[in-house]
C-alpha cells in the first residue's frame, strides 16, 4: 500500500453516521454527490472546505450508527485519503474497507487541525506533528482487501 | 485441550465449515441476506456491475421500509429501483408497501429469521434476531452485493460478554428498560467487535423483549446480542417459520471476554436522553417536557408493544400541546391492533396512528422534530439531528414510558400518571 500525506481535520469521539451523512440525503439521486453533505448538520459549510487527499483524524468509535454505506462513501467522494482514529464501529469499518477506503487504527491524542500526516501502512507508523505513532498490521485477509481495491474485485476474481 | 464454543462460535464453525474462534476472519455461508430501499440501491449498482453473474436468489429479501410509502419524488425513484431491480431478476422475497413493513418485524414475522441461522442485512438494526437465536448482524450495501453473487460473506469472530440475567421484570418496566442500563453500564462501543450471549433466568423474559434487546445490541457497537433457543422462542415462531431449524446453545466452558449480571426485579424504567443511548436515566431522577411521543419502529413497534400503551392510555387524553405518535411495526401488528380493539383506544385518547414505517425513527418523515422540539422515543437512536433539526432532542424510552408521558406532557412512568 502506498505512503500517504495529507492535510489533517480533527473529530472527537463517537461521530455517529447521522453525522456524518443525515437520513434525509440517503436518496439514490444523490449516490454521485454524496459528498455535498457531510457534517452539514455538526459543521455546516464543512463539504466546501475539504481538499482531494485530505486526512480525518478522530477519537474513538467513529461511524457509529446506523450501516448506511453512504457515510465512507460520502467521505470518499470528498476526497479523503484515509482515516485514523482511535477505533471504528464495525460495520463502518467493514464497509469503507470493503469499498476501498483505508481506514487506520491508532489513537494520536490530539494533533493540531490542518497539520500534515504521513501514514505508511505496510510499515504500520504514521507522523503527525513532529510524533510518529505505530499501529499494528492488518490481519491478512484485510491487506489482501485493500489490495485488491474493495470486495467487489474479490467477486470478481472469484477469490470469495 | 480446546475450550468449548459460544453460540457465535458454533453458527460461524457451522457456516464456514472451519473451527471458528474469536478474532479469526472466516469466509460464510449465509442463509439470508436483506436490503431496504435506502441500502438497496448501492447494492443493486454493485450487482450489476458484475454483468453476468450468479444470482443467491432464494436468499435475498428485499423489503422497502424507509421512506415508503414514498414521502417524496426523490424517494418514489429510489423505491422504484427496488422494484425495478425485483422485476429484472424475478425475485420472490419482496414486500410491497401495504404487505410488509419495518424490515426487522417482517423479517421475523414471514419466519426468515429463525434459531441457528446466518443472517446479514444492510440495515444496523438486523441484529433483532438474536432475540430467537438467530446469528444476524448488520453489514454494508456492497457486501450484500457480494452475497447476492456468493452467498457468502467475511466475518471476524466476535469475543462474546456474557450476561446473566436473573428474576423477571417488574410491572411495566421491560426489554427497553434493561438494554438502556446495559449500554449506560458499557458505553456506546462498550461491546464494538463483540456480540452478547444472555444467560440465566431467560425463561422469564418475553421473546418481544428479547427482540428489543438484541435489536438494541448495536447501540454498544455489538455484533450480536443472542438468546437461546426455549420453548418461547418455538411458540412465538411456530406457524411462521420457513424451513427447518437447528437451535444453538453455548457451550458449558465457553469462553467469554466479560460478564454483566442484571437482577430483573430491580430495574426500573429507563430513559436516555440526547445524544448517545449511553445518557440512561432512571425515569423516577428526571423532569423533561415533551413536544411529541413515538410510539414504533423495529425496536418497539410490536404488537406486545401496542398492547402495554394501550393499557395505560385508555381512558384518557394526550396532554395538550402534545403529539402522540403511533406507528405499528408491520401491517400484521396493525391489523391485530384493530382486531384487538386497540386502534380504537388510541384514536380515542387522541393520538396519530399511521400504517407502517421506519418513518421518524430516523429523521424521514411522519414526525419530524423542530428546532427546540423534545420527543421521548421507542425508537432506538438519539442522535444528534436523529429525528428532525439538529437541534431537536430524543430521549429514548420503553413503551409504558412513551404512552405515560404522552399522557402527562413531561417524561414519566405508568405510575405517576396515578399521582398526576
Amino acid at each position: 500500500m502506498d505512503r500517504i500525506t495529507g492535510r489533517i481535520w480533527v473529530f472527537g469521539d463517537n461521530v455517529d453516521t447521522d453525522q456524518i451523512i443525515p437520513a434525509e440525503r440517503l436518496v439514490s439521486t444523490n449516490l454521485d454527490h454524496l459528498n455535498d453533505f457531510i457534517f452539514e448538520k455538526v459543521r455546516p459549510g464543512f463539504a466546501q472546505e475539504v481538499r482531494k487527499g485530505d486526512i480525518l483524524v478522530a477519537g474513538r468509535n467513529f461511524g457509529c450508527g446506523s450501516s448506511r454505506e453512504h457515510a465512507p462513501l460520502s467521505l470518499m467522494q470528498a476526497g479523503f485519503s484515509c482515516i485514523v482514529a482511535e477505533s471504528f464501529a464495525r460495520i463502518f469499518y467493514r464497509n469503507s474497507m470493503n469499498i476501498g477506503l483505508l481506514l487506520v487504527e491508532c489513537p494520536v491524542g490530539s494533533p493540531a487541525e490542518g497539520s500534515e500526516m504521513t501514514v505508511d501502512p505496510d510499515n504500520g507508523s504514521l507522523e503527525v506533528d513532529g510524533q510518529v505513532h505505530s499501529f499494528p498490521e492488518y490481519p491478512p485477509f484485510i491487506t489482501e482487501l485493500v489490495r485488491s481495491g474493495g470486495l467487489m474485485n474479490m467477486v470478481r476474481e472469484g477469490r470469495i | 485441550m480446546k475450550m468449548g464454543k459460544t453460540i457465535v462460535e458454533k453458527i460461524l464453525s457451522e457456516k464456514s465449515g472451519t473451527d471458528a474462534r474469536a478474532g479469526q476472519i472466516v469466509m460464510a455461508d449465509v442463509d439470508y441476506v436483506m436490503v431496504n430501499d435506502v441500502t438497496g440501491p448501492i447494492a443493486f449498482r454493485e450487482y450489476e456491475k458484475l454483468g453476468t453473474c450468479t444470482m443467491h436468489k432464494d436468499r435475498m429479501v428485499l423489503i422497502p421500509d424507509h421512506y415508503v410509502p414514498n414521502k417524496d419524488i426523490a424517494s418514489a425513484e429510489q423505491a422504484r429501483e427496488m422494484r425495478d431491480f425485483v422485476g429484472k431478476h424475478g425475485i420472490e422475497n419482496y414486500f410491497e408497501v401495504g404487505r410488509g413493513g419495518v424490515c426487522h418485524q417482517v423479517m421475523v414475522e414471514e419466519g426468515f429469521a429463525a434459531p441457528g441461522r446466518l443472517i446479514v442485512g444492510a440495515d444496523s438494526h438486523t441484529c433483532t434476531y438474536g432475540g430467537i437465536n438467530a446469528l444476524s448482524t448488520g453489514i454494508g450495501s456492497t457486501e450484500a452485493a457480494a452475497a447476492f453473487a456468493t452467498g457468502r460473506l467475511w466475518f471476524k469472530v466476535p469475543e462474546t460478554i456474557k450476561v446473566v440475567l436473573r428474576g423477571s421484570f417488574r410491572k411495566h418496566v421491560g426489554g427497553k428498560d434493561l438494554i438502556i442500563r446495559i449500554i449506560t453500564d458499557i458505553g456506546v462501543d462498550g461491546a464494538n467487535y463483540r456480540a452478547f450471549e444472555f444467560h440465566g433466568d431467560v425463561g422469564n423474559v418475553p421473546v418481544a423483549d428479547r427482540l428489543t434487546i438484541s435489536n438494541m445490541a448495536i447501540e454498544a457497537g455489538g455484533k450480536a446480542g443472542i438468546f437461546p433457543c426455549d420453548d418461547l422462542t418455538r411458540e412465538y415462531i411456530a406457524g411462521s417459520v420457513r424451513g427447518e431449524y437447528t437451535p444453538v446453545d453455548a457451550d458449558p466452558d465457553a469462553e467469554y471476554c466479560m460478564t454483566l449480571e442484571y437482577d430483573l426485579g430491580e430495574l426500573e424504567p429507563m430513559v436516555a436522553f440526547p445524544h448517545l443511548p449511553s445518557n440512561g436515566h432512571p425515569v423516577r431522577e428526571t423532569d423533561v417536557r415533551i413536544d411529541q411521543a413515538y410510539l414504533g419502529s423495529c425496536t418497539n413497534g410490536r404488537i406486545e408493544d401496542m398492547r402495554i400503551a394501550a393499557e395505560i392510555v385508555r381512558g384518557r387524553t394526550v396532554a395538550p400541546g402534545v403529539r402522540f405518535l403511533v406507528v405499528p411495526a408491520s401491517q400484521r401488528v396493525y391489523r391485530q391492533m384493530i382486531d384487538e380493539g386497540l386502534m380504537q383506544v388510541f384514536l380515542d385518547c387522541g393520538a396519530f396512528v399511521s400504517g407502517p414505517t421506519c418513518g421518524a425513527c430516523l429523521g424521514g418523515y411522519m414526525g419530524i422534530l423542530a428546532s427546540g422540539e423534545r420527543s421521548v422515543s421507542s425508537t432506538n437512536r438519539n442522535f444528534i439531528g436523529r429525528m428532525g433539526d439538529k437541534d431537536s432532542e430524543v430521549y429514548l424510552a420503553g413503551p409504558a414510558v412513551v404512552a405515560a408521558s404522552a399522557i402527562a406532557g413531561r417524561i414519566v412512568t405508568p405510575d405517576d400518571l396515578e399521582v398526576i
